[in-house]
């Protein structure tokens, strides 16, 4: 039986070395501390156990040299554990350039992925090996927190708002993803697995099913479906701002105030219109909460990156622009 | 006592009068001590009985003895109880209510009916929570993060959350006394730093409980708020802001871990110097630690959200702050340790659990620089790692802490002996359950099994078996003082006034106390724990 007794859990991701050396570290510090409390203990309680002949020793009771010292050894040992670990977290926050972009959805109980050449899976994740993945993920409903162990990384998924989550594989394999913020009856089914594929295989599986249409290309019909395009038309005079070109550019509000055209703004600017105005445009657009959901925000948002600075239209989508 | 009535020999407070009316209209502090020395016990072993239907399910990998939704309220049910009908008043109103008018030489409590109603409250709370079980439970987690508690669940989250916010007014009740109490009321001579860490560390306790337990019953109430009538506050389809709930559960969840573990420090130092005959070493430090850990425990909050989505640059703050917090308690194991040294160690019942909670809280205090440190708690964080982490803490800790206090304080609060001999066998059992049920969540945390599972992968499952195994052996050790200590009631022997040989006021009168608690209001002359005077130190005990 204890021949299955795991004690170390894969390392899968370019994090899972680097979380793992900090993890030995602490092991270090925190074993050794832990041996000479218990060693000491241990002394003490033997040595100076009760005799009854025993004269009253010579009693000690403060040492202020010894309270500075043990005080301050600790605290500068905590701060090089603060410090590494901090850096990196940070180093971790954002994404590389070019990293492989999803978007995910997490609702009571599934996960939901859609990559940007149209695929949609459902509780599993396909991701080639070598390359950064970077997921922007939203609930429907509760929050959920996505986790895989074998690649260190886990981030809480909010209703209401992105979040983001980067990792690079480094080591082919299927590997448990699972959430894990507690969100309600079914939370521990709330899982499934990441598929770590060579990029042989990975192209295989992508050219295996029909890929339908792009992302970007599913947004622009969203897009034109639900209307967005009559007053985002890019025309002189639309009632409202041209998208083209806009993704990730600051913006002058009606406040005076700047805002960075990013995944958040757009997705209030989607929801809440009134929040946060371009400058030069009315308040007239209508609110689209409730006739939208996160899928299909996030599908929008493919579309408004694709045509954002630097991209030349949609990739891998319809040549068209949108109709003026 | 001014010409006050002199107590007649043999008349104590348990004698005194009889009756049910007399204890429940009692305003004696160690009646109400007793009151709540049941109250919480019923608690304690309700809330374990969850947690052994928790571990029985986990023995195997797929929920197959309840239903998710079951086993979902059975660990809600059992952190609820847990934390706010158990650990929260365990030590304060038990142990503290009994010992803090004695320590200080006085009377009573500053507000007495005050004292009384505080127990009404802590019941009415409990019987919500009851209320709540009974009828179907709730199943939200004992934190009730939103919006699954404001929105989704479809369990009793009113009722269960109402019983939290009215307990927490009993809380405050108590620590307003508590405070009054040391300020007003100590005994001629008896100045701060010759108090005993005890009642430090209850003062630092009171002024978290005093300062931290309304942000939480407002945000109870807005909880409410928002699933009865719709008002968006936290869920974001309702134009609120899920994070902003979790921002004020853990302004007062946090200090809330030292309104635990700051009462069971307070034992400690006492068991510590009182069984090694000597004062505790660093005095001063180890009682501006509980200040201070008071003091910074309110800064750290934001450490139980890095990976909630709160901004980056705060995740790096509140992981320095939780840093420095843990310092105050290295300086107390260490002082702790230090107080050993060239002691007359005596291996009493109180003291077998005095060591085992300074190495249980070393390790759980340690395992919290891994959760302070940013990258690797966005591995462990959610994961069976905190489990145990926390249950180092609260039941290593803090339950070995309340236990050595008990058996500490037993004979002067009963005026009966329990049997040494079974009292060392389950200090022990507990021990050895202890470390056998929660080690090996350490690696399971590790290894990546997020906590609140109902059913998880089957590699996984050696581990959760040993966990299992060292649950019932944990149980059995929590049994057999039960059925001692009630044994001891009717057949244990009459204790002495001061049967440990140790030094302050509460050994200086009669075990059990008469009602006044001191003949003559005590005159202190010297400092806590003045075991090297022997003319101070009380009977002599080989």
């Amino acid at each position: 039986m204890f021949g299955d007794l795991p004690l170390f859990p894969e390392q899968a991701s370019t994090m899972a070395g680097r979380v793992d050396a900090l993890y030995f570290y602490l092991l270090a510090v925190t074993g050794f501390f832990t041996l000479l409390i218990f060693t000491l203990l241990i002394v003490f309680a033997v040595r100076y156990r009760h005799r009854p002949e025993d004269p009253r020793t010579p009693a000690l009771y403060a040492n202020y040299t010894l309270e500075i010292v043990w005080s301050v050894i600790p605290l500068v040992i905590a701060m090089s554990m603060f410090v590494w670990g901090a850096k990196v977290y940070f180093d971790n926050v954002v994404a590389p350039p070019g990293a492989t972009e999803i978007f995910v959805v997490g609702r009571q109980w599934m996960w939901k992925f859609q990559h940007l050449d149209g695929r949609r899976e459902i509780n599993e994740l396909h991701v080639p090996v070598g390359r950064p993945v970077k997921l922007t993920m939203a609930s429907e409903d509760v929050i959920h927190s996505l986790y895989v162990p074998a690649f260190r990384v886990k981030m809480d998924v909010l209703p209401g708002r992105y979040s983001t989550l980067w990792f690079e594989p480094t080591r082919p394999g299927s590997y448990h993803l699972f959430c894990a913020e507690y969100c309600g009856t079914k939370h521990a089914a709330m899982g499934g697995w990441v598929h770590v594929m060579e990029p042989v295989r990975y192209e295989q599986w992508l050219g295996g099913e029909a890929p339908g249409e792009s992302l970007a290309a599913t947004g622009r019909r969203v897009f034109e479906r639900m209307g967005c395009v009559t007053c985002h038309s890019g025309t002189s005079g639309a009632r409202g701002p041209d998208l083209k070109g806009l993704y990730g550019t600051q913006v002058i509000l009606r406040t005076g105030e700047a805002a960075t055209a990013d995944d958040t703004y757009l997705r209030e600017s989607i929801l809440n219109p009134q929040a946060r105005v371009v400058r030069g445009y009315e308040p007239l657009m209508p609110t689209y909460r409730g006739q939208i959901n996160e899928e299909g925000l996030m599908q929008i948002l493919a579309y408004i990156r694709s045509i954002g600075p630097g991209q030349d239209g949609e990739q891998s989508a319809a040549p068209a622009p949108p109709a003026p | 006592m001014n010409g006050e009535r002199v107590p007649t020999p043999g008349r104590h407070y348990i004698n005194i009068a009889y009756g049910v009316k007399s204890w429940l209209l009692t305003t004696d502090h160690k009646r109400i001590a007793l009151l709540y020395l049941a109250t919480v016990t019923l608690f304690f072993f309700l809330g374990g009985a969850f947690a052994v239907l928790i571990r029985l399910e986990l023995i195997t990998p797929p929920g197959d003895m309840v239903q998710s939704e079951t086993y979902n309220k059975f660990f809600t049910m059992h952190g609820v109880i847990m934390v706010f009908f158990f650990l929260i008043p365990s030590i304060p109103a038990v142990l503290g209510n009994f010992l803090v008018p004695m320590m200080v030489g006085a009377r009573d409590l500053a507000f007495p009916r005050l004292n009384l109603l505080s127990w009404y409250v802590f019941v009415i709370g409990g019987a919500f929570t009851l209320t709540a079980v009974v009828s179907g439970g709730v199943d939200t987690g004992w934190t009730f993060y939103t919006p699954y508690s404001s929105t989704y669940s479809n369990t009793h989250v009113i009722a269960t959350a109402l019983g939290v916010f009215i307990t927490g007014f009993s809380s405050i009740l108590t620590g307003l006394n508590f405070i009054v109490t040391i300020h007003k009321m100590r005994a001629p001579g008896l100045t701060w730093f010759r108090l005993p860490l005890f009642i430090w560390s209850l003062y630092a306790t009171s002024l978290i409980i005093i300062l931290g337990t309304p942000v939480v019953a407002i945000t109870i109430l807005l909880v409410g708020a928002e699933r009865l009538f719709h008002i968006g506050i936290f869920d974001p389809r309702l134009g609120g802001d899920p994070l902003l709930f979790q921002h004020l559960f853990w302004f007062y969840s946090h200090p809330a871990v030292y309104i635990m573990i700051l009462p069971g420090m307070g034992v400690v130092s006492e068991l510590i110097s009182c069984f090694s005959r000597k004062r505790v070493f660093g005095y001063r430090f180890v009682a501006f630690s509980s200040v201070a850990i008071a003091a910074l425990g309110f800064l750290v909050w934001g450490h139980h959200m890095f990976v909630s989505g709160q901004s980056v640059y705060a995740g790096m703050i509140f992981s320095l702050l939780s840093f420095l917090v843990a310092i105050p308690s290295a300086i107390k194991v260490f002082n702790w340790t230090a107080t050993l040294y060239r002691g007359s160690i005596h291996y009493d019942t109180p003291m077998l659990y005095a060591f085992g909670f300074i190495g249980l809280f070393t390790i759980g205090g340690l395992t919290g620089l891994f959760l302070a440190t940013l990258a690797v708690d966005v591995h462990v964080h959610d994961t069976y790692f905190i489990v145990a982490h926390f249950h180092y803490i609260m039941v290593g800790g803090m339950v070995m802490a309340y236990m050595g206090g008990l058996h500490f304080w037993w004979p002067k609060m009963t005026g009966c002996t329990y049997p040494e001999g079974w009292a060392k066998l389950s200090a022990l059992i507990i021990f050895v359950g202890f470390n056998l049920t929660f080690f090996p969540q350490f690696i399971l945390g590790y290894l990546g099994m997020p906590r609140r599972y109902h059913a998880y992968p089957e590699e996984f499952q050696v581990l959760n078996v040993m966990s299992s195994a060292g649950a019932s052996i944990l149980g059995v050790g929590y049994l057999i003082p039960m059925v001692y200590f009630l044994w001891s009631l009717k057949y244990g022997k009459a204790a002495a006034a001061n049967p440990w040989g140790a030094t302050g006021l509460e050994w200086q009168t009669p075990s059990p106390p008469p009602q006044e608690n001191f003949e003559e209001t005590p005159v202190v002359v010297s400092e806590a724990y003045n075991y090297s005077s022997p003319a101070l130190s009380g009977p002599a005990r080989t």
